[in-house]
């Protein structure tokens, strides 16, 4: 019991720890708010006419391609937090304040899963803050879809997170996390349905659709995008979760000094 | 004590069925009527017709549903309940759309290769009149005190004012190009024609057949030439217009009292004609190239649904099934 006590004590601590540190980076709040919104706003208004009108499930009518792409864009919101809490373990491992974390006498897949956690909820609450603010440029949802959407929301947080603990694994200096950038963030974003739906990609290349089809990123966006419109996407749950688990698991053992990469990088 | 229980939920059954309204589509190239249910949104029959039906309306009373099967140079009178084709009227060839006199006996139609408006008597199934108009007839409409039918030309880019008394024209308006529907509203103090290719509606004012406003139509990210104002319907009380915007696929929900635009709201492909249900909440769209309707709800104006129907829907009318 107290065992159990302790553990929730540590995720509590470690979860404040990720709050405090977003609270005291307020920059970081806009600029993950900035992004999105960029692509809501300017790059969704220049491709409205471009992309042509097909109705496919979850929608029930036409929709503009506003309406479209807000479930990949808080997939984007995701994504990029996902990657910059991975970025944060990397500087965390440069400062020494990893090493304490890891030597803290609970098991070590706990610990990483209440940084993910951690950093889930703060990602969430920008989604949040992103989907108020296309409210209030009125691109509107389903109002049982925004709370529809918080399991949906979590599950993706959590692949996405333990994707960028996985990597972070990999990762031995801050400056890398630019190749993270080239070479996961943005064919993970590109090569899903967050910006044009897969019919759409099968139409230029059957080979890019197959591509967008495993993409992990592709199911999470459309867990988030079926939930928002009260729907379940069986076969993307399962991808996601699936997903999640194998990106977990591979985060543990990298973080295992005894068999993963931690023992190569001392 | 099951027979009563059986017997009521029977009877609610019937009874849910009855108030099951309709919104009857005409498919012009699927020779078809779709008919919609209103309450589950779903097609629940599909009805064979002559060739290319088009224009449709019910007799005053919903007895019997009016189609003008373009191809088969014929207006065909059919039974709603059991989809029979009871009688084909002389309609004169090429008959696009029409409208049902107030006294629910003349159909006032238009015979777009002919420029003639024909007039047919229902009852004794004969051509009371047949009277010149412009190039290409198209939209047809009727005064509320049945005394004045206008006939729109869309070559010759006019509104035929005919007086129904003598089956004459007494007035010729002109409007901007492709004029394609028109509608007497308030009362009839009101004509409002729509044009295809000017892409405005005219607002005339029926005592002095004068224009009395003009209404434009700019919808953000679609090229002007695709903006074609086609049928329009107005809500309860003509407080609004919504209007379909053909290849714009758009509706324009329009101000009937400042003549301005409030909205625009996404639909499917070349949006055509329309029709309301019973209270005027829902409105249904025909989209000829994306062959479905689209359901608005009109208090959001937000689109909810869109039902797949046959190929090239054209024509929607409702019909109340208690």
């Amino acid at each position: 019991m107290s065992g159990t006590r302790h553990a929730l004590v540590a995720m509590r601590a470690i979860v404040i720890r990720e709050a405090l540190r977003f609270v005291h980076q307020r920059e970081r709040f806009i600029a993950a708010l900035v992004r999105p919104l960029v692509w809501l706003l300017v790059f969704a208004a220049g491709f409205r006419a471009a992309l042509g009108l097909s109705i496919s499930p979850p929608y029930q009518t036409y929709i503009t391609y506003e309406t479209y792409i807000v479930p990949g864009l808080c997939g984007m919101i995701l994504l990029f937090n996902g990657m910059q809490s991975s970025l944060s373990l990397v500087y965390d491992r440069e400062m020494g304040s990893m090493r304490l974390l890891l030597t803290a006498p609970l098991s070590r897949a706990w610990l990483l899963f209440s940084k993910l956690l951690g950093s889930t909820i703060i990602s969430i609450l920008q989604v949040y803050t992103f989907l108020l603010v296309a409210w209030l440029f009125d691109i509107t949802l389903p109002g049982w879809g925004y709370l529809a959407a918080l399991p949906a929301l979590l599950l993706a947080g959590l692949m996405l997170g333990a994707l960028g603990l996985a990597l972070s694994s990999f990762i031995k200096q801050l400056e890398n996390f630019a190749g993270v950038m080239n070479f996961v963030i943005f064919p993970m974003f590109f090569l899903s349905s967050a910006l044009y739906p897969l019919w759409k990609m099968a139409e230029s290349s059957e080979l890019l659709h197959d591509i967008c089809a495993v993409n992990p990123f592709t199911h999470s966006v459309e867990l988030i995008r079926f939930a928002l419109y009260v729907e379940m996407n069986a076969m993307a749950l399962v991808w996601t979760a699936l997903a999640t688990a194998v990106f977990m698991a591979l985060a543990v053992w990298g973080y295992d000094p005894a068999r993963g990469m931690m023992t190569r990088k001392g | 004590m099951k027979l009563p229980i059986l017997t009521t939920l029977t009877a609610a059954l019937m009874c849910s069925a009855a108030w099951a309204d309709e919104i009857w589509v005409t498919n012009e190239k699927d020779d078809t009527i779709s008919v919609i249910d209103i309450e589950t949104l779903e097609v629940v029959r599909t009805i064979d017709t002559g060739e290319r039906p088009r224009g449709i309306t019910f007799s005053k009373d919903f007895s019997v549903v009016y189609i003008c099967a373009s191809d088969s140079d014929a207006v065909q009178v059919m039974d709603p309940d059991t989809g029979e084709i009871l009688h084909d009227l002389p309609s004169g060839e090429d008959p696009e759309q029409f409208v049902l006199h107030p006294d629910n006996r003349h159909l006032y139609i238009a015979n777009e290769d002919d420029a003639i408006t024909t007039v047919v008597d229902t009852e004794t199934r004969t051509v009371v009149a047949q009277i010149d108009v412009g190039i290409e007839p198209e939209g047809m409409a009727v005064s509320p005190d049945g005394k004045i039918a206008i006939t729109t030309s869309e070559t010759t880019s006019m509104a035929h004012w005919i007086d129904t008394e003598t089956q004459e024209l007494f007035a010729n308006t002109l409007v901007d190009s492709r004029p394609r529907h028109a509608e007497f509203v308030k009362d009839g103090t009101e004509l409002w024609v729509s044009s295809e290719i000017g892409g405005t509606i005219t607002v005339f004012d029926v005592a002095t057949q004068t224009e009395k406003a003009k209404i434009d139509f700019e919808v953000a990210n679609i090229h002007p030439d695709r903006v074609q104002p086609v049928g329009f319907e107005f809500t309860t009380g003509y407080t609004h217009a919504f209007v379909a915007l053909g290849p714009s696929n758009h509706v324009a929900v329009v101000n009937a009292e400042t003549y301005e635009v409030e909205e625009y709201i996404l639909v499917g492909r070349r949006v055509w004609h329309m029709d309301f249900n019973r209270d005027r909440t829902q409105l249904f769209t025909t989209n000829g190239v994306s062959g479905d309707v689209t359901v608005i709800d009109v208090a959001s104006r937000k689109p909810i649904k869109s039902i797949k129907v046959g190929r090239f829907p054209w024509g929607a009318a409702f019909r109340p099934t208690d």
